[in-house]
């Protein structure tokens, strides 16, 4: 089964082609960058994915099904930038509202799905700051936040929307181990991702996206230097390091 | 007693309102709200066009629809390229027009004064009364008790769905919610709420009845509950205190109340600890003369 | 209405037009168009303060007290936006209804000192078109021959200074005085235009040209041009057809014209109206469904 396989996908906007003829396979259990240049197109594929565009063509199959949001088996966590963090609430809120679709309309949340928001945050470590107001959180902060909603949301696939944007190092290390915990669940993760030097070493598949895909699959296969140029038009430097397999990668 | 009724009325628009705005103000639709306001003078009048008669429940029909074919329009114009701020301009500034000329072609001899659409009269309130399961009490403090419940209920059943889709609505979409149908059922509420309110208050004052208590909350709160027990609070207290003060200086009610909505709004946002402009320039002041001391 | 008096009206419109459009271009392009609708109203509690505290009629007098409440009501919307969380929406909306209501209590307070007269001050809330003398005229035909002489001048500098301000300032340019500059003159055509339209229907002047304007080219100059001619087009047409029947107030007439060529506009203007994307989107449709034929084969 593939977690997900897109088909002739195409987005227009206004007269502009944002994605085109987008065709993709990636099996469950994969944990699978995104990667392209600015403009490419990343945030848009996700939005696309989740039916949230309606100028689209081609088609999404989520689990060799349509996407249906009921079926509660997609997790999302957006760009930092998606909400005002001026809300009057707190972290834990935030997270439990990651339950309402289990909760179901119209129902009061439970004390079972109080708990499960809380264990979540305890995963991300910020059980701490459950009751703190979310305008008062650091940019780390708030993304793993973000995450803990997502975890509370007991999906089977997550789409995340870089997620490592501007985040301080301890942030970053228990979105990593997240990740991994994830993977080795069974879970299925895609993650859009800015960082082309960490890119190779996070992600078991990749996805190269510059408004069409230059290559997709394992990282092995696909993270080449090759592959990377095409999509970024040529405009990425190398620099070999004769001592390790590192490359430094990046963009002109 | 009239005077009972005037200051209850106050109080129940001052409940009503800060309720509803506190949704307006965390969904960043108050001028679609001043749009309603404004618009609502059209819906009358094509209830009256419609029934040939100034029924007050036919124009309470009448104005919620015109508050929903703004929220529509406004979203269609948006959806055909129009920047926010210029479709709701454009949509209720041409319908109130085409209000006022219904008016004065074909309701120019019957009372349907615009002004008092515009600014109500709340000193009037007592004496049109409705009886309702044999009670009898004026139009509008049924009118606004309808209102609140229909606004309590809705709460009730949907809190944490408005929330959540007000909060972030992309991930609302994502897990199922019917964001649409919040957006216009909160757009009805809204529509409502200035219907039941203009009546003592005006249509234009609606808008600081809306936006202002919600406001001085907005400042001020944690949570979404605490927002909306400080906003009623703000509005009752503006209300009555604008009812007291009108009656001294023998002024407008409404527009007094509207004044004090704002004078409640500047204390808040100077003088609050910690937030308050007054507040942060003291510290600022204070930090610059231990400098310089060093 | 006797033809000469027509005449005062019509140029008056005209000259309304050509200048809301002007500025409104600049609001529309700052998305600020809803600023206008605060400042008209605000504009209200001046006229009430100056009547009481020089007690007269005069309409210059009446002219600087709204516009010194006009001005304030729009540095008041950027301040609160500044100094707190809360945001543009809520500040306009706040501003406007706040000082409205504060011109409410000050007119009644003018209607009472009056001895029971009502002072004519409502006359702003509504407009009096139709009642437009020779000294409104010059009036509005100097503030719109003012705003067309700034936009002629200071061109390019503003339109820097909308398209990218950081970089502006950046190159030496004054920012700040060139936004003052911008919002007296949008206030000097409240201040002239709700005279004829009233307080309510001026902000859909300012609004509405602008608008249809956007949709027939991306050029400012453009842009500029067309929207001053609708808005022109609209105060010409609007007094002509009020004209024709005794009672019909010029001011919706001619918001009514603004938002026919808006609506024309919107569906029928070339490459950026409705039905010319659809169009397009329908071609690109049908280009992708012949795509994939020719790929099957």
């Amino acid at each position: 089964m593939n977690a997900l396989q897109i088909k002739n996908l195409s987005v227009a906007y206004e007269d502009k082609i944002v994605l085109k003829d987008v065709n993709i396979s990636i099996p469950v259990g994969s944990l699978t960058g995104i990667i392209g240049p600015n403009g490419a197109g990343k945030s848009t594929l996700i939005k696309a994915i989740l039916n949230q565009l309606p100028n689209k063509t081609g088609t999404v199959h989520i689990l060799d099904r349509p996407l249906n949001p009921k079926d509660l088996i997609v997790g999302y966590v957006p760009q930092r930038n998606a909400v005002d963090w001026d809300f009057p609430t707190n972290a834990l809120d935030v997270v439990l509202m990651g339950r309402y679709g289990h909760i179901g309309l119209m129902k009061k949340p439970p004390a079972k799905d109080k708990q499960i928001a809380l264990d979540c945050l305890k995963n991300v470590g910020m059980e701490a700051f459950a009751d703190r107001s979310i305008g008062q959180l650091s940019g780390g902060q708030q993304q793993r936040v973000f995450l803990a909603r997502a975890l509370a949301q007991e999906a089977e696939i997550y789409f995340m929307d870089e997620p490592f944007v501007g985040v301080d190092a301890a942030t970053e290390r228990t979105i990593i181990s997240i990740l991994k915990d994830l993977k080795a669940q069974g879970k299925t993760v895609f993650v859009v991702h800015h960082d082309l030097q960490t890119a190779g070493d996070y992600f078991d598949w990749m996805i190269l996206l510059n408004k069409t895909i230059t290559a997709y699959g394992p990282t092995k296969q696909t993270f080449t230097q090759e592959n990377l140029q095409q999509a970024y038009g040529g405009k990425l430097f190398f620099m070999d390091q004769a001592k390790s397999n590192d490359n430094l990668v990046g963009e002109r | 007693m009239n005077e009972f009724w005037v200051i209850l009325t106050g109080a129940l628009v001052g409940i009503t309102c800060g309720l509803t705005g506190v949704f307006l103000i965390l969904r960043k639709t108050a001028m679609i709200a001043d749009a309603i306001s404004h618009t609502v003078l059209f819906g009358i009048v094509m209830a009256f066009m419609i029934t040939q008669s100034l029924n007050g429940f036919w124009m309470l029909i009448g104005a919620a629809a015109a508050g929903i074919l703004t929220a529509y329009l406004v979203q269609v114009l948006q959806t055909g390229g129009l920047q926010e701020d210029a479709a709701i301009g454009v949509v209720f500034t041409s319908l109130f027009a085409l209000g006022v000329l219904f008016i004065t072609l074909f309701a120019g001899n019957v009372h349907l004064d615009v002004e008092h659409v515009l600014m109500g009269e709340i000193a009037f309130v007592p004496w049109d009364t409705w009886i309702i399961l044999g009670v009898e009490m004026p139009k509008a403090v049924w009118m606004l008790l309808i209102v609140l419940s229909l606004n309590l209920l809705f709460l009730f059943f949907f809190y944490k769905e408005i929330k959540l889709s007000t909060f972030d609505p992309v991930f609302a979409l994502s897990i199922g919610l019917p964001i649409v149908a919040m957006h216009y059922s909160f757009m009805t509420l809204v529509s409502l709420t200035t219907v039941a309110t203009f009546d003592s208050v005006g249509a234009v004052l609606v808008v600081a009845m809306l936006v202002g208590p919600s406001a001085t909350a907005y400042l001020m709160s944690k949570s979404v509950s605490g927002m909306i027990v400080w906003s009623m609070t703000f509005g009752v207290t503006a209300s009555v205190t604008g009812y007291y003060l009108a009656k001294f200086w023998n002024t407008s009610i409404s527009g007094m109340m509207a004044a004090l909505v704002g004078v409640l709004f500047m204390l808040v946002f100077l003088l609050k600890p910690h937030d308050g402009l007054l507040w942060k320039t003291v510290k600022r002041v204070r930090l610059n003369n231990t400098k310089s001391v060093v | 209405m006797l033809t000469g008096n027509l005449l005062w009206v019509l140029v008056g419109t005209i000259l309304l037009g050509v200048a809301a459009g002007l500025n409104g271009t600049f609001s529309f392009l700052q998305k600020q168009s809803l600023v206008g609708d605060a400042a008209a109203h605000a504009a209200l509690p001046g006229i009430a303060l100056a009547y009481l505290v020089f007690e007269t009629k005069e309409l210059p007098i009446l002219m600087i007290g709204a516009a010194i409440t006009s001005g304030l009501s729009v540095y008041m919307i950027q301040w609160i936006v500044n100094q707190s969380k809360l945001k543009a929406d809520a500040a306009i909306a706040l501003v406007l209804s706040v000082s409205f209501g504060i011109g409410i209590v000050l007119i009644s307070i003018v209607n009472q000192s009056t001895a029971g007269n009502q002072s004519g001050l409502n006359d702003f809330i509504f407009g009096k078109a139709a009642t437009m003398a020779k000294s409104d005229l010059i009036w509005l035909s100097g503030s719109a021959l003012l705003i067309i002489l700034m936009c002629l001048l200071f061109f390019k500098e503003w339109k820097l200074m909308i398209f990218d301000p950081v970089f502006a300032k950046g190159i030496g340019l004054p920012v700040e005085r060139l936004r003052t500059l911008l919002t007296a003159l949008t206030v000097l055509t409240i201040v002239t235009g709700i005279q004829a339209v009233g307080v309510i229907l001026m902000a859909a002047m300012l609004i509405i040209p602008a608008a249809a304007a956007r949709y027939w080219s991306s050029h400012l100059g453009i842009i500029l041009v067309t929207s001053a001619f609708f808005g022109a087009l609209s105060g010409a047409f609007g007094t002509m057809v009020s004209s024709l029947r005794i009672g019909l107030s010029t001011g919706p007439i001619i918001v009514l014209v603004a938002a026919t060529l808006f609506l024309l506009s919107f569906f029928f203007a070339p490459t950026r109206g409705l039905l010319s994307k659809l169009r397009k989107k329908k071609e690109f449709k049908q280009r992708r469904v012949a795509q994939e034929a020719m790929s099957h084969e």
